[in-house]
């Protein structure tokens, strides 16, 4: 059922919520100066599931994922990140929250002065301090598998394709095995197969790390292989809302526009 | 009495009405270029305060701090020998037709000495690393900053103050010192070619003369300096890249910001440090 923005999105997701709230936001907002991007978001994210955020650039998607992580700090509203109110904690608080999500970005943020090896264990290296060499060499070693890549440990991120640096950044992400994940536009500026790969590694780490997962796009062939569940931003409000088939049976102008 | 007629009277008040709207958008401009200024000195503060917090903290990036010390101080090295040698040279031939008008040539090697370590050694050595090293600074976290690699490591619960920011100060901090000495020997051997130019002085005599000038009033005051100096290029480096917008453009405009914003404040420092050292003598 695809909800407009004027319907009471509380009502409707408590009516679906029958397994457990990782992230519940409330009436998020967030402003820069005079431009308002988010007035009034509030959504969920259940246990095990691929939520898509879908709207036109600039409509706060990348903004609201932020915020999710205080990245940015909201002008109202709440989140509620894996039970902690993240407008409210900080410090080594946030930290322990941070610890278990997944941020993969638009650009990869690969860190480039190091090698690829060192990119994978920058994170391991400070967080799990009980892990040794063996231990570290071993991890770095599972998450390149499991996105698919070899042989590219002593490699610097500009001697990467765009596809590679994607992997290495979602390997980067999963190696502290997150909870949740986050993926920013995950299949922006690559090629219509290689955009295929990675929405489907995204499938892939989902059920090989049973993470739960807020996906921004607005890269329908994304939608199409990743969305459980689909929420459309429109102009600082949550549009609509509901199941891949529902959006794409809909008649409504703004969602034909993206789905046919 | 020339009377106004109602036009005029009305095209007066539009005029004045016009200008009291343009003086009120200045008082606004004034405003907020004045509020502007108090939140940068505000957020400054407030870099420091976090820089000093994570330098005091348990989980010290020990491996990057070495890293930064090489980049810093060894890649720095050459420029800073020829240019410490190049200093020492010039004064000296600079000054010898001076001192000779007063019979004073003895005395070139000693006033030599104490104008390079007081005053031309750390003040030179400081304006080139501001420029090597505040730019390159400034640049390096710019761009890290534009390409979210500074979230990305906040995201994973990394501090970036802490492994970016704390790294780079304290590297600056140490390693300016050590180039200023080294700035200071090379000038000595640069002034003593410079004296055997037209002159035969022994190395060792020259020392002898060099030294013997220099107090400890000369040398203690002038290492304390270039810590503050080292610690000035650092903090206002890694200020102006960790706070560089979100363009590329904003990557140059926080080297430039850098280079310009750490001279003039080390020049600032080094004239409230000659006032203090003044009061101390």
């Amino acid at each position: 059922m695809i909800n407009s923005q004027e319907t009471n999105i509380d009502t409707i997701s408590e009516e679906k919520t029958t397994s457990e709230v990782l992230i519940e936001i409330k009436n998020l907002k967030k402003s820069f100066g005079r431009l308002e991007v988010l007035k009034d978001i509030s959504l969920k994210l259940k246990n095990g599931e691929n939520l898509v955020i879908l709207g036109k650039s600039g409509s706060g998607k990348s903004v609201l994922i932020k915020c999710i992580v205080r990245l940015l700090n909201p002008d109202g509203g709440t989140i509620n990140l894996l039970g902690e109110n993240v407008g409210s904690i900080k410090g080594k608080q946030l930290s322990e929250v941070r610890k278990k999500i997944g941020f993969l970005f638009q650009s990869g943020a690969l860190y480039d002065s190091m090698t690829v090896k060192q990119n994978l264990e920058f994170p391991l290296r400070r967080i799990k301090k009980d892990l040794n060499e063996q231990g570290i060499d071993d991890k770095v070693a599972e998450v390149l598998e499991n996105v698919g890549l070899s042989n590219v440990l002593e490699k610097m991120p500009s001697q990467l394709s765009g596809g590679m640096r994607k992997r290495i950044s979602l390997a980067r992400s999963i190696i502290l095995d997150p909870v949740i994940m986050l993926y920013d536009e995950p299949t922006t500026g690559l090629d219509p197969v290689t955009s295929d790969e990675i929405s489907e590694l995204i499938n892939s780490v989902q059920e090989k790390y049973k993470t739960s997962s807020i996906i921004i796009t607005h890269d329908i062939a994304c939608v199409r292989l990743t969305a459980d569940r689909i929420i459309m931003l429109h102009e600082g409000y949550v549009y609509a809302e509901g199941k891949l088939s529902e959006f794409e049976k809909s008649d409504d102008p703004l969602i034909m526009s993206f789905f046919k | 009495m020339k009377k106004l007629k109602i036009f005029d009277i009305k095209k007066a008040q539009s005029i004045a009405t016009a200008r009291s709207i343009k003086l009120s958008e200045d008082a606004l401009d004034q405003k907020e270029r004045a509020n502007g200024f108090l939140q940068e000195v505000g957020d400054v503060a407030l870099f420091i305060k976090q820089i000093v917090k994570e330098t005091f903290s348990r989980n010290f990036e020990f491996k990057e701090f070495l890293r930064q010390c090489y980049e810093i101080g060894n890649k720095s090295l050459p420029l800073i020998i020829i240019t410490g040698t190049i200093m020492g040279l010039v004064l000296t031939i600079q000054s010898r037709p001076a001192m000779a008008k007063f019979g004073a040539v003895t005395m070139l090697p000693g006033m030599v000495a104490v104008s390079l370590i007081r005053e031309i050694g750390p003040i030179i050595t400081a304006l080139i690393c501001a420029g090597k090293i505040g730019s390159g600074m400034g640049a390096e976290l710019g761009s890290t900053k534009v390409t979210e690699q500074i979230d990305a490591m906040e995201v994973s619960a990394t501090n970036p103050i802490r492994y970016l920011v704390v790294t780079r100060v304290l590297a600056a901090t140490l390693m300016l010192p050590i180039l200023v000495l080294f700035a200071d020997a090379f000038g000595f051997i640069g002034s003593w070619i410079g004296v055997n130019i037209k002159g035969d002085v022994s190395l060792v005599l020259f020392i002898f003369q060099a030294f013997g000038s220099i107090t400890f009033l000369d040398f203690f005051p002038a290492v304390i300096k270039t810590f503050l100096f080292g610690a000035v290029i650092g903090i206002v480096g890694c200020y102006k890249g960790f706070t560089a917008g979100r363009g590329t453009e904003s990557v140059g405009k926080a080297a430039n910001a850098a280079v310009v914003l750490s001279s003039l404040l080390i020049i600032i420092v080094d004239m409230i440090a000659v006032q203090i050292t003044d009061m101390l003598s």
